[in-house]
């Protein structure tokens, strides 16, 4: 065994719980997760631009409370009304 | 003064719940405590053989409730420790031989005569495990530092949660603080971190739980025994006591180092 390449087991316990928690607490796969994250995108994409490569959206921890965290960047709206 | 009624759970089996409600009531009853423990996992009973006292069952917890004995026949004395009692789950019948408001009962005539009492919850999250928690007035939650017993941990608190039981305290059973220290190990730190619930005690591996059981003898009585310590101070917490957190990592490094002079490891 390679000590140097290869992570501690602990580390790999805590990360791969702190996801599984995650999901486990609000009830949500991953899979849908992401249906979710591209039904809101959609959605906002009707009222607003979005550029999609910027945008994150992910589920983050706070002792035992969830939230749905959104960080949406918007494309400048001067260059969508001259378009 | 009336009783306290402590139900101890898991979600996952095997994590140590049985062991850890026979440490705990025998160690308050140490300290003088009336103390009566539940057996609450019916058609599985081991609190029995843990504390000892398989051999002096003569009613259950279902012959109660079914009124084929009163509360007192099926109440079985601990051999050492003279205001400490068993009731036993019934072993040949199944958990809807009890609901909720049955073991709300119970607790509620125990109540007037004792200081503590204990509840041993079945594994799972089903029937057996609402009938522990129905007369909880606190819930102690039992986990291991491993992947699968922090999740169903994990589970049991959310449900409890749920259920306006209020914020469950932690065990952390079967730390080995060698493990811990080299990282191979989640760390106290980890698991309250996942949990975010408040922790009553950590409980490091030790040979000695086993011995304890094996004899019928719980470990608390082992004066020289780690685990042993470490439950006794957990019923000194239950009872308001503030005891500070043992130092397993200072005494893992000579426990390991001891381990290496005896060549076993």
């Amino acid at each position: 065994m390679n000590f140097f390449s290869r992570k501690k087991s602990a580390a790999s316990a805590k990360e791969r719980l702190q996801l599984v928690l995650i999901h486990d607490r609000t009830d949500l796969t991953p899979a849908q997760l992401d249906a979710l994250k591209d039904d809101l995108l959609n959605t906002l994409s009707k009222y607003i631009d979005i550029d999609h490569e910027t945008v994150q959206i992910g589920l983050e921890r706070d002792g035992r409370s969830q939230r749905l965290v959104a960080d949406i960047p918007l494309r400048s709206s001067s260059h969508h009304r001259m378009g | 003064m009336t009783a306290q009624v402590i139900t101890v759970t898991s979600g996952k089996g095997g994590v140590g719940k049985t062991t850890a409600v026979a440490n705990l009531a025998t160690a308050l009853a140490m300290d003088g405590k009336r103390v009566v423990c539940i057996d609450g996992d019916i058609g599985l009973r081991n609190l029995d053989v843990v504390m000892g006292l398989e051999n002096r069952i003569v009613y259950d917890i279902v012959d109660v409730i079914e009124g084929r004995c009163k509360l007192k026949q099926a109440m079985i004395r601990d051999k050492h420790y003279s205001d400490l009692y068993l009731i036993p789950a019934a072993q040949t019948r199944d958990k809807n031989a009890v609901s909720p408001s049955d073991m709300i009962r119970i607790c509620k005539d125990l109540r007037p005569d004792a200081d503590f009492i204990i509840v041993d919850s079945p594994a799972g999250i089903e029937r057996g495990f609402r009938n522990a928690i129905a007369a909880a007035d606190r819930v102690l939650v039992v986990t291991n530092p491993e992947v699968s017993a922090v999740r169903d941990a994990d589970r049991v608190v959310g449900i409890l949660e749920a259920e306006e039981k209020g914020s469950p305290l932690l065990i952390l059973n079967r730390l080995n603080p060698s493990l811990v220290k080299s990282n191979d190990m989640l760390s106290a730190e980890d698991v309250l971190d996942l949990l975010g619930i408040q922790l009553v005690g950590i409980v490091p591996e030790d040979e000695n739980v086993i011995i304890g059981s094996n004899r019928g003898a719980p470990v608390v009585t082992d004066s020289k025994s780690r685990a042993g310590q470490a439950f006794k101070n957990i019923a000194r917490r239950l009872q308001g006591q503030d005891v500070p957190f043992m130092d397993l990592a200072n005494q893992g490094g000579i426990w390991s180092a001891i381990q290496r002079l005896t060549g076993r490891k």
